[in-house]
């Protein structure tokens, strides 16, 4: 083999200068923003030792918080990921009159604060809002218990899933779903054999963004909760309660754990992404 | 079996795709619908594959209600313009999808939808190819998987869209003939869409040419082309040149150039004239013009000349070798005859003519 010499456009200092300072620049912000809080948090879960870090997370209210975390998460992922494949199959298959308004709808739950998410559901079905009293007259408790936690979760979470698979439905477009009906599939099977298999990428990130959010809302939660410890405390809040009672090996033990699961979700989404490359980039339009 | 479609009207929210449109097509027909973007043809295609409704009208074939059937009860085969493969499935599964589909009692048996997977490869030129992915194929490639596909599930109805639109030009030639050569071995009725008027006319049977929503003229491509019945197919189709016409007492006169008689007699005020570019011949006599440019196209040579009675821009098509002999510079002085002309009234209302007052006339004929 032939070795070919390395053309490059030869580097002037100032250049040089300007090359290292940026790169410096983008290792500083990470390091800083990122890598540090994020070791931080183990750090100060480990301070105390390993056996205090086990105590601290084997405790009744660590654990009823993430048992309920969980649960909150089992609910609130699958229904926005129905939801989800529903609005977008809408959105992008349809024309309808007010198109545009369910595409701010969906866009709701990002731009209100997470405060005002909880709020407006202690306003609707609390003590003093339109549906408590009736409620309470049935016995049906849902402000201050895990209903109104769920609730404010998959409203906190729905537009995951849907903001990223419409972007992929219309580039798709509908050509490969009509000759799937031409050649005499029925709407399930298009669905199934065809809708899905093109969107299963997006629908995976959309899912993992959506349990990483669900499991780590705070605001709207903590408006909800009523703070009943061991009843309505997810995860996050119990870390906040646990730091303001100066638990602060308790606060970081949960916290990493918090932080376990997503780096899990980064971990598992990175190993699909690298034993999946290639279909991945099949997948998206510009690959085809 | 007559597929017969009848008065088919299909209204978008701002305009009409389909306007009163009557067509039959015969069984083993190769019918093409011929037109520009939005006139209506690709709505028409999609009516027939069942993936949009006229809002009246109606579509039989062989005296069913085609519009009240099902996909898989209407026996058709669509081939879509951009393939529209199922990019996650192998070429031999595409081929097998029309198949797998199937409610149980209707499907195949595993070993009789693989043999049939590897006849219609073998017949698409493409043995060996059933492993691969769509995006692992060429444009043409992905063409004839998507033929494929649409074959196999033994439809008596083969609908193309645009078929050769995507492809370059050598594949497309290949291509074309192949797949006329497929349409009648198989005996199918073949309806195509296309905006390319060569292809229309070199393909089909017969060429349906429409034109916002409605269809100007169907006939053979012979007629189409050398009987225009609308001056929409005049324009459409191949090259012409337009005329603008005044009657003066029995004359139609263009500026001061003369046409012939009034073949209506005083009925009309106004008309057209459509004269082809080789109807047109250089001679001794006849309307006198100036040479601007000539293009030379392999074996014709097309001239641009100014007339110089009605200031007009015309071209005009003559043999290579003929000009070869002439040894024309641009600017040279010469004299034009028209062999016909096709001339329409004008109505008063602009654009309007009467296409059942088509006339044809010889405005050089020697008596």
């Amino acid at each position: 083999m032939k070795a070919t010499p390395r053309v490059s456009r030869p580097v002037s200092w100032p250049r040089l200068l300007l090359h290292i300072l940026l790169i410096l620049i983008v290792v500083c912000f990470m390091g800083v923003f990122l890598l540090l809080p994020l070791a931080t948090v183990f750090v100060e879960a480990l301070r105390s030792g390993v056996h205090a870090f086990m105590q601290a997370i084997a405790q009744r209210e660590a654990l009823s918080s993430m048992r309920l975390t969980l649960f909150v998460a089992a609910i609130a992922v699958p229904l926005n990921l129905i939801f989800g494949v529903a609005a977008a199959w809408a959105m992008t298959r349809f024309e309808f009159r007010g198109k545009a308004l369910l595409g701010t709808f969906i866009d709701l739950p990002f731009s209100v604060s997470p405060v005002i998410s909880g709020l407006l559901y202690v306003l609707l079905f609390g003590a003093q809002g339109w549906f408590g009293p009736w409620l309470d007259q049935h016995g049906v408790r849902i402000i201050f218990a895990v209903p109104s936690l769920v609730l404010v979760t998959i409203f906190i979470t729905l537009p995951f899933v849907a903001r990223e698979l419409i972007p992929l439905m219309q580039a798709q477009g509908s050509d490969e779903e009509e000759a799937a009906r031409v050649l005499g599939a029925s709407a399930w099977q298009m669905f199934f054999r065809v809708t899905l298999p093109n969107i299963r990428w997006a629908l995976l990130y959309g899912v993992l963004l959506c349990k990483a959010r669900a499991m780590g809302e705070f605001g709207a939660v903590s408006v909800v909760s009523g703070h009943i410890r061991g009843l309505t405390t997810t995860m996050p809040r119990e870390v906040e309660m646990r730091y303001n009672e100066y638990d602060y090996v308790g606060a970081f033990a949960v916290a990493s754990l918090l932080a376990l699961l997503a780096l899990l979700t980064l971990a598992v989404k990175t190993l699909l992404e690298w034993r999946y490359g290639d279909q991945i980039a099949q997948h998206t339009p510009a690959g085809h | 079996m007559t597929l017969l479609l009848s008065h088919l009207s299909r209204h978008f929210t701002d305009a009409a795709a389909l306007d009163d449109v009557s067509l039959a097509i015969a069984p083993g027909e190769f019918l093409a619908l011929l037109g520009s973007s939005g006139s209506g043809k690709t709505t028409l295609l999609r009516i027939l594959a069942g993936l949009d409704y006229p809002q009246t009208g109606s579509v039989t074939w062989g005296g069913h209600d085609l519009l009240n059937m099902n996909a898989r009860e209407r026996k058709v085969g669509l081939v879509f313009q951009h393939y529209a493969l199922f990019r996650h499935l192998t070429v031999t599964e595409n081929i097998a999808f029309g198949l797998r589909v199937r409610p149980r009692h209707a499907r195949p048996a595993r070993a009789e939808i693989s043999a049939r997977v590897e006849k219609l490869l073998k017949r698409v030129q493409l043995e060996g190819y059933g492993k691969r992915f769509p995006a692992q194929l060429s444009g043409g490639q992905r063409q004839r998987v998507a033929l494929a596909r649409a074959l196999a599930v033994e439809p008596e109805l083969l609908l193309l869209d645009e078929p050769f639109g995507a492809l370059d030009a050598q594949v497309r030639i290949a291509l074309r003939r192949w797949l006329r050569n497929l349409h009648e071995e198989l005996g199918l009725t073949t309806v195509f869409v296309t905006h390319d008027q060569e292809e229309a006319l070199e393909l089909a049977d017969r060429v349906a040419v429409m034109n916002r929503g409605r269809i100007e003229q169907v006939g053979t491509p012979e007629a189409i082309y050398q009987q225009p019945a609308t001056p929409f197919v005049c324009e459409f189709i191949g090259k012409v040149n337009k005329f603008e016409l005044r009657r003066e007492q029995d004359r139609l006169i263009c500026g001061a150039l003369e046409l012939g008689a009034d073949p209506w007699a005083r009925r009309y005020d106004r008309a057209v004239a459509y004269i082809r570019p080789e109807h047109l011949a250089l001679s001794a006599s006849g309307w006198k013009a100036h040479l601007r440019h000539i293009y030379l196209a392999g074996s014709v040579a097309h001239l641009e000349l100014a007339l110089d009675a009605s200031e007009q821009i015309i071209e005009v098509d003559v043999p290579s070798e003929d000009l070869l002999q002439m040894s024309l510079q641009p600017g040279a002085e010469l004299y034009v005859e028209a062999r016909t002309a096709t001339v329409f009234p004008l109505l008063d209302a602009p654009g309007e003519a009467k296409p059942e007052d088509r006339r044809v006339l010889k405005p050089h004929q020697r008596a």
